[in-house]
């Protein structure tokens, strides 16, 4: 015979400003948990989305971003014809030859102030668009080929100062229109601004080719291809596919995350479980008289136990539940920042994921369940006539 | 005198609450340091950075370079002491875990720039005259295991290859708030190689660090070279040393921020969990107070009593807590010292952590005051029985 859910319900009713109290401290640090987390699986999910499996991603041996990177046009040919690059319907071999370099841009909002933010400029080929599903044109109109016409992610366009449509650009001693926004969805491309390849080499003075993007004739054929790029004796390239490139980039950014995220969570719980158990023995030293009625009317100890547990496993709960309300917001939040590992502008935003819910949800009743713990077997050891005792 | 001795029986009556409750305040203020603490080491960089230095870049962006040609030109204009220059080489030790910032330098210049590197007179010799030779900072050959004399092979990211150095000597910083994880090389022994692997990339430099004359003419030297290469190939952009830092701090500075506003979120957890002791200490202390109000005292006095018990709770937890900030900083910034290698406890964090617990007893107390002074004599009485 165990006591009903309503007496837990009731108590916590009863003491209603103790029980926001707690609930409201455990909701902030379930707040902070999914929050960190969602940043996380944001910055994952953007740079995954970046890729596609189908494509490669070729970049000289030992440059840890395309920035880095320089491919001799040379180099860029013999790529280009190896078997495994897929051809398009007019039988062109459908890759794009980039450039990418970085410019300094000021952010919006940030007249007076002497900061900068670096942007990555990518110089494309007519297949760079075609090979990246994702990219969009939303206003506007594509650039001539061959002409000092660009295109600007949306992120970008929302964010930088001087990139909007028909405003101009300057480097490189040239002026550059923007003539299209493009939207690429949750993707680091939104984070960019493309122009033509040849124009921005010339611009920049970068004779070379900083990465080669091509789609895979069938999608197994990447093997045998990486092993052709990187045995050929003609130069020191490495090949990756491109989701495996892009999440390489986010490895240093998602450390970084995960520790803070991990250290914040566990100093914080600390602070609720705390929280918790204060809250729980006084709700027991209150009501010992009451447990001493309830053990001579015939429950017993393990029913006690329970009683003051599902009290705490509600607690939990509640903070769980509002925690994870007021963070399902933040998802209409946009963190644009620079990743610490291209050292170039990222935007990205919080994702809140099914796996993201049921893990603060567990750490939300496991805090209520560490913090009852205690209080409730104290509850259930009490003896009889001492509770009873208590009463008067 | 009497009021206090209740204060403190009050305090620590319910020793178990007392004792939970400033256990939690002293998480809390150290979870608040450390966070204070990341935040002022996302700024060390700046706070270290000289207002007599200015830096030159390329005005498009930081990747791009200037032409080795521009040190004269700079050295020429008015106010400007000294140039050096470098390259941010960004080599690999064995693994790119093993992140750490290399630098290839002018190397006299360079050392005359900083004296807050301070190397030894023998070494810093024995550096200048091995193209090969490369200085590490203490950390970092500590780190490592690194002695004077150790071949060291850095793979480049930027610059292809293997790149073998000999680490000629070990800089110290002047005081602690200097940077001891870097690396430096000889600009000349990067260019010659450039020169034979990729020559158009020769002859090129990352940024030019220029020491003043006299600080207060920064302002007009750094307009002054910008307005040398206006309109070149290199258009140039100069700014102070400390401007500079804080350029790459603004990058990142969504992630400040966040950092910032977690940091006041421990706070408000922390202030529920107070005011939630003194609610549960006033509500059964009603009855007490009903009968202090009978014997004369006033709300002065009531209000006394319930700010002093927050009081002495938060202060205690506090105390406890910023004791505990300096032993678990040490650790945490071992633990990070990749992405801080300056990781120390200013005095304003700790001026933040008691402002801050002040704060706690003072809001956790206003509600349960009221409470206990609003309630009618008769009513308190009542709710012993």
């Amino acid at each position: 015979m165990a006591l009903p859910l309503s007496y837990s319900i009731r108590n916590l009713w009863r003491r209603r400003l103790t029980t926001s109290l707690t609930v409201a401290g455990m909701a902030l640090v379930v707040f902070v948990f999914a929050a960190v987390l969602m940043m996380a699986a944001g910055l994952q999910k953007t740079l995954v989305e970046t890729g596609s499996s189908n494509n490669v991603v070729v970049v000289r041996k030992g440059s840890a971003s395309e920035v880095m990177s320089s491919i001799e046009r040379k180099a860029a040919s013999v790529v280009e014809m190896m078997p495994e690059v897929a051809t398009g319907i007019s039988g062109q071999p459908m890759m794009a030859k980039e450039v990418v370099v970085l410019i300094a841009l000021k952010k919006q909002g940030e007249e007076k102030a002497s900061s900068h933010s670096n942007v990555v400029v990518r110089g494309m080929q007519s297949e760079s668009i075609s090979l990246r599903h994702q990219v969009k044109l939303v206003a506007g109109r594509l650039p001539r080929p061959g002409s000092l016409e660009v295109l600007v992610g949306n992120s970008i366009a929302k964010r930088f100062q001087g990139v909007g449509l028909q405003q101009t650009l300057n480097w490189g001693m040239r002026t550059w229109t923007v003539v299209g926004i493009f939207d690429a969805g949750n993707t680091g491309f939104s984070s960019e601004i493309w122009g033509d390849v040849d124009q921005v080499m010339q611009a920049f003075r970068r004779p070379i080719y900083s990465s080669l993007i091509f789609k895979l004739k069938t999608p197994d054929a990447f093997d045998a291809i990486k092993t052709a790029i990187e045995k050929d004796p003609r130069f020191t390239l490495e090949a990756r596919r491109e989701t495996k490139y892009y999440s390489d980039q986010s490895e240093m950014m998602a450390k970084f995350l995960r520790i803070l995220g991990t250290t914040l969570t566990i100093i914080f719980s600390i602070g609720a479980i705390i929280g918790a158990m204060i809250t729980m023995y006084s709700a027991v030293a209150n009501r010992t008289p009451e447990i001493g009625t309830l053990r001579a009317l015939g429950f017993r100890r393990r029913n006690i136990l329970l009683a003051f547990l599902t009290e705490s496993l509600l607690l939990g709960f509640l903070g769980g539940a509002i925690g994870l309300f007021f963070a399902s917001f933040m998802q209409f939040m946009t963190i644009s920042t620079v990743n610490f590992q291209t050292f170039s502008e990222l935007a990205f935003k919080f994702t809140l994921t099914p796996g993201i819910i049921v893990e603060s949800m567990i750490f939300a009743l496991l805090m209520g369940l560490i913090g009852g713990a205690l209080p409730a077997l104290r509850a259930s050891r009490l003896k009889i006539v001492d509770a009873l005792r208590a009463a008067t | 005198m009497l009021l206090l001795k209740i204060l403190f029986r009050n305090a620590f009556h319910n020793k178990l609450r007392s004792g939970l409750t400033i256990l939690g305040i002293a998480v809390a203020i150290l979870a608040f340091g450390l966070l204070r603490t990341v935040i002022s080491s996302f700024y060390a960089g700046v706070e270290a950075a000289s207002t007599s230095r200015l830096v030159t870049r390329n005005a498009i962006s930081i990747i791009f370079a200037l032409p080795i040609s521009y040190a004269e030109k700079i050295r020429q204009v008015e106010g400007v002491k000294i140039v050096s220059w470098g390259n941010w080489f960004g080599g690999v030790y064995i693994d790119e875990k093993n992140f750490f910032p290399n630098f290839c330098v002018e190397p006299t210049t360079y050392f005359a720039l900083y004296p807050e590197f301070v190397l030894d007179g023998l070494e810093k010799k024995a550096f200048l005259f091995d193209r090969k030779g490369a200085v590490a900072g203490r950390k970092l050959a500590a780190k490592y295991g690194w002695k004077v004399g150790d071949a060291i092979t850095l793979k480049g990211t930027i610059y292809p290859g293997n790149w073998d150095f000999v680490l000629r000597g070990i800089y110290r910083g002047r005081d602690r708030t200097v940077d001891e994880t870097q690396f430096f090389f000889q600009w000349a022994y990067l260019n010659e190689a450039v020169k034979k692997m990729a020559p158009v990339f020769a002859d090129k430099v990352g940024f030019y660090m220029v020491g003043l004359s006299r600080p207060d003419v920064a302002a007009d030297t750094a307009l002054a070279i910008d307005n040398i290469f206006k309109n070149s190939q290199a258009e140039t952009l100069t700014e102070t040393e400390k401007a500079f830092n804080l350029g790459f701090i603004a990058m990142s500075e969504a992630i400040v921020t966040a950092i910032q506003m977690v940091s006041f979120i421990i706070i408000l957890i922390i202030m529920a969990v107070v005011a939630n002791t003194m609610a549960m200490t006033t509500r059964e202390r009603t009855g007490d107070y009903a009968i202090m109000k009978t014997l004369g005292f006033g709300a002065k006095d009531i209000s006394f009593l319930i700010f002093g018990e927050a009081l002495v709770l938060t202060l205690t937890g506090c105390l406890i807590g910023v004791a505990l900030t300096f032993p678990a900083a040490r650790i945490f910034g071992a633990e990070l010292a990749t992405y801080f290698p300056v990781f120390l406890v200013s005095a304003d964090t700790v001026y933040m952590d008691i402002a801050a617990a002040l704060l706690i007893a003072f809001l956790a107390a206003i509600i349960p005051t009221r409470h206990a002074i609003r309630i009618r004599i008769a009513d308190g009485l009542r709710r012993i029985g």
